[in-house]
């Protein structure tokens, strides 16, 4: 089970937790098996096909997890899984 | 939202002092007070574009949510458009909750202010609600 650090954007997608826990041993299997918990929280930080939105951060233990192994990031008990959409936009 | 005229102020100044690429920052407050500016950095550096730098995205947050202030507002720079969101500010638009603030320099004289809430996910012609500012100082 790795902690998957909520930002206040998401957190009615998750019944308002800050944190929730979420097995996998990868990043990506992570985060999956929680937008399959919640549903709302992929809605948000998925692509139509199912991919990461290229403007969602995601860090693992505080590290930018594009700099790891991205999806394929191990993960196991105890690591963190923080979740950041960016701010950004375009003229 | 309230936006008091020295704030309104700062982040023009911001916009300047980035112009021409974009700048952005956030605006802490309570309800819809705007209390605080927060410059950030522009991680794209670009006129066409802005990407708040995520370290000082992500750190900002934090202390606004551990000082018990709420996240009013977002704020950008158009430099050479109009004062209303983009198309791609529609996209990326996924914080629901605070306002979506655009300073235009299009007219550089005249700095334009306007407040807009996004839903990226809403249907077309559905996205984009204007929220009136206010000078609780004026």
């Amino acid at each position: 089970m790795s902690t998957v650090k909520i930002p206040p954007v998401l957190r009615q997608a998750v019944g308002g937790e800050r944190t929730v826990e979420a097995p996998g041993s990868t990043m990506g299997e992570v985060l999956t098996n929680l937008c399959q918990a919640h549903p709302a929280v992929g809605a948000q930080i998925l692509t139509p096909d199912g991919e990461l939105h290229k403007y969602v951060n995601i860090y693992v233990n505080d590290e930018d997890a594009r700099l790891l192994q991205w999806t394929d990031t191990p993960v196991g008990e105890g690591d963190t899984v923080m979740i950041l959409p960016a701010m950004a936009g375009g003229a | 939202m309230r936006l008091p005229s020295a704030l309104a102020h700062q982040i023009i100044e911001h916009a300047r002092a980035e112009f021409p690429n974009e700048c952005c920052g956030l605006i802490a407050g309570s309800g819809d007070l705007a209390t605080r500016v927060l410059p950030t950095t522009n991680a794209e550096g670009t006129p066409f574009m802005y990407v708040m730098d995520p370290r000082e995205q992500m750190e900002l947050m934090d202390a606004i949510e551990d000082a018990g202030e709420d996240l009013v507002a977002i704020y950008h720079s158009h430099t050479r458009s109009a004062a209303y969101p983009s198309k791609t500010d529609v996209e990326l638009a996924f914080f629901a909750e605070p306002l979506y603030v655009i300073v235009s320099l299009q007219d550089a004289d005249q700095p334009v202010i306007r407040a807009f809430r996004l839903a990226r996910s809403a249907p077309e012609g559905e996205q984009i609600t204007e929220e009136p500012i206010t000078a609780p100082d004026a």
